[in-house]
């Protein structure tokens, strides 16, 4: 089957993106494709190529980054939540004319239309709440 | 047919209530993250999910509830689950429906 996931809690305060991704790594190691992770609300901020937690902890953002890289999972953040909450690309941080972006590259800043698409081209849409 | 996961306590929301009240009887539910404290026994809030299960079959992650130290306190009918089978639920469920 085709999954797809939307994540509405950011990484630390919520245990949605935890959720998510323990869910993500179960349905592949089934055989399944997850096909898009949509980060929404305040799960943009999993998107940080920035965060440094402590050496005893897990790094949330960048798991998601080296499962998307090992499993070729699209990993969209909703550009008007990330704008409005300061996670942007190159792109956009120039767009805007600011000093630095903050977003990682495994990461596609896209539109809500691509949480609709996912649930079009998956057979299964799992939102994980914050 | 509908899975529903219930994410919040409900000794902090009605997360869970609000979900008990449309659940159809084909329907499952899992309790996820603090909804697992719905599934503690001899507690107030127990009725809820013991009603449920005169009609419904529920599930609770046992990660969850093992995190929160209350595995072997939960009410006798709940079947407890890993990832996978929380996979398999989604496989044999049309539509899932998250409550937060």
């Amino acid at each position: 089957m085709i999954y797809s996931l939307a994540v509405y809690g950011p990484p630390y305060t919520y245990q949605a993106s935890d959720t998510a991704f323990h869910f993500a790594e179960a349905l592949l190691a089934k055989g399944h494709e997850l096909h898009r992770v949509f980060f929404y609300h305040d799960g943009v901020y999993n998107g940080t190529r920035l965060s440094v937690p402590p050496q005893d902890e897990i790094n949330i953002p960048a798991r998601w980054s080296e499962l998307a890289g090992k499993h070729e999972v699209d990993l969209v953040i909703c550009v008007a939540s990330a704008l409005r909450r300061g996670v942007l690309n190159a792109t956009e941080a120039e767009r805007y004319e600011l000093d630095s972006d903050n977003m990682g590259t495994a990461f596609n800043l896209s539109g809500l239309g691509q949480l609709i698409d996912a649930g079009i081209h998956s057979d299964r849409l799992i939102t994980f709440g914050a | 047919m509908i899975l529903h996961t219930v994410n919040k306590s409900p000794f902090s929301q009605n997360t869970l209530r609000s979900c008990l009240r449309v659940v159809s009887n084909e329907d499952s539910v899992v309790l996820i993250e603090d909804g697992v404290y719905a599934a503690l026994d001899d507690s107030s809030c127990s009725e809820l999910i013991k009603n449920a299960l005169q009609r419904v079959a529920v599930y609770s992650l046992l990660p969850d509830l093992k995190a929160r130290g209350i595995e072997q306190r939960i009410i006798h009918g709940i079947q407890t689950i890993d990832y996978n089978d929380f996979v398999s639920l989604t496989e044999k469920h049309a539509r899932v429906q998250s409550w937060f």
